[in-house]
């Protein structure tokens, strides 16, 4: 019996567990259990103010977050002010019952609800649209959020790396790297040459590579550390539009700023345009730097968002269905997934920095006749 | 539509991370690993270019190596035939010489021979002449002896001058 055929009857097996489970399980609840596994992905995907371990959410092991906000002054205070506050019913501007509940904490004057905060309006209450969104305004929220501490973690864990890695070279020389040298250093040449060099000619590169390397570094490690299920990892920050936007910004910003008049006049004058069509070129190339950084914005954010949600919608199965040996089917198709998510760490990492350095690289180009 | 919207406080803390770490990771980290790969990338290259200098340099001083050992042994053989053609010359010279020298010899022997020849002959010469003077002298005296010899004699003489 060769594995395929292991793996074969261990699928039947489930199949067959589950067709049981079905028929005696309400049809119903299975819809109801959907909903909640896709509230439970949704809640991981975005940011919070509290990093929960394990246990139920209300009640649970959770670690609550300083909340930071600019309000006419620094306001700060704990998250567990925001999360076991009053619940309170949400209602429309006609006072129709919306159907969920908020948290409002007049003490502070905020109400809480999908884990944004919101200023509470004079009878402490927040207002609602017809489609339950909230209209109040909202103060600056600086709070360490659990994707600002992964941040932070991720941003420890880059420099013992790499401090590490430099302190041998300070304490060695020149000489062949050894323990974490010899896992850095494949990686900083990877990125000099096949990122930087490969892309930025002419002799520029050393200019742009600690920026690369740093781009490189920080994606790379922040996604491995999206991929570890528990403190410090599992948040998932890469997979952040607010981190990706950042990122893509600094790229756009080091694009345009060493654009040299070569590039600018590809923009504004592209050569063998006749000028009868530049009134429309011009724009196009405009919408252009900005469709670029764009991109890198958007495919990093997907690819993270995406891996986080397979492997917690497969680890969902076991929860919709409320059979553990769904297990046999959702745990190595999530182990897969996670396996595969090592390689899309590391590509998205390269694919970012690449890309990067792709555009660094037409922006320094020198005319060539 | 959450997932797609920025918010503030996350963007301002990875743009101040980023940034922090962008200017440690530049100034501790990415300049002295760079420095260190380069150098030892640079030594790599110099190692090795050196070693096929070397090479190089070994294979020709074996070439010059052999070309000087050709170049002594053609010399070694090239005064090896000098000094024997010089010695067969010598040789030869040296008998052509003796040659000369004996011939020279002989014939002024031969020639000192032939003048002592000369010179006895002549007197032997000169001896018998005055041997046969002194013999005549003695033969004539005899004959003059007595009258009838004389007339004998002076006879003889003048049938002698007559059938001359």
């Amino acid at each position: 019996m060769n594995l395929k055929n292991v793996l074969k009857s261990i699928v039947l097996t489930c199949l067959a567990v589950f067709s049981l489970n079905v028929s005696f399980a309400n049809e119903k609840k299975t819809e109801e259990n959907m909903e909640d596994a896709e509230l439970d992905i949704i809640h991981h995907i975005k940011d919070a103010h509290e990093w929960h371990l394990w246990g139920p959410e209300h009640g649970g092991t959770t670690i609550y977050l300083p909340v930071i906000l600019m309000d006419g002054g620094m306001k700060t205070f704990s998250s567990e002010e925001l999360y076991d506050g009053n619940e309170v019913e949400a209602l429309d501007e006609d006072g129709h019952d919306l159907g969920f509940k908020y948290v409002a904490n007049t003490e502070l004057g905020y109400g809480f609800i999908h884990e944004k905060i919101y200023k509470l309006n004079g009878e402490g209450k927040l207002n609602f649209s017809k489609e339950g969104h909230p209209e109040n305004a909202r103060p600056f929220d600086f709070s360490i959020t659990k994707n600002t501490l992964s941040l932070f973690f991720g941003a420890i864990l880059i420099i013992i790396l790499t401090v590490t890695a430099a302190s041998f070279y300070k304490k060695n020389g020149a000489v062949a790297p050894k323990g974490l040298a010899k896992f850095i250093e494949p990686l900083v040449v990877f990125v000099r040459d096949d990122v930087a060099k490969a892309n930025i000619h002419g002799g520029k590169h050393e200019k742009y590579l600690p920026y690369l390397l740093t781009i490189f570094f920080f994606i790379f490690i922040n996604n491995l550390m999206g991929l570890i299920p528990i403190l410090p990892g599992g948040a998932n920050l890469t997979g952040n539009i607010s981190v990706t936007i950042v990122l893509a910004v600094f790229t756009l910003l080091i694009t345009v700023l060493s654009g040299n008049k070569n590039y600018w006049s590809h923009i504004f004058a592209a050569p063998g345009v006749p000028i009868a069509l530049l009134p429309i070129m011009i724009p196009i190339e405009l919408v252009g730097i900005l469709t670029k950084p764009f991109a890198l914005m958007i495919r990093l954010f997907a690819n993270m968002a995406a891996g986080h949600i397979i492997v917690l919608a497969l680890i969902s199965i076991i929860f919709v269905n409320q059979s553990a040996w769904w297990g046999f089917l959702s745990v190595p198709m999530a182990l897969f997934i996670s396996v595969l998510e090592l390689l899309v760490c590391f590509l998205q990492a390269y694919l970012f920095a690449m890309l990067s350095a792709l555009f660094i690289g037409a922006a320094v180009e020198e005319h060539h006749h | 539509m959450d997932l797609i919207l920025p918010e503030t406080g996350l963007m301002f803390w990875t743009g101040l991370v980023f940034v922090l770490l962008l200017f440690i990771l530049t100034k501790f980290v990415w300049k002295p690993i760079l420095n260190a790969v380069n150098t030892r990338e640079q030594s790599i290259t110099a190692s090795l270019e050196l070693a096929e200098k070397t090479k190089a340099e070994m294979m020709a001083l074996q070439t010059q190596n052999e070309n000087l050992l050709k170049e002594a042994r053609a010399e070694r053989d090239a005064i090896v035939r000098e000094a024997k053609e010089l010695s067969t010359s010598m040789i030869e010279e040296a008998k052509t010489t003796a040659k000369l020298e004996a011939e020279k010899i002989i014939t002024s022997a031969r020639e000192s021979i032939n003048n002592e020849k000369i010179a006895a002959i002549a007197e032997l010469k000169v001896q018998i002449a005055e041997f046969s003077i002194s013999i005549a002298e003695k033969v004539v005296r005899e004959e003059l002896t007595s009258d009838t010899k004389q007339t004998a004699l002076a006879e003889k003489l003048a049938a002698d001058f007559k059938l001359n």
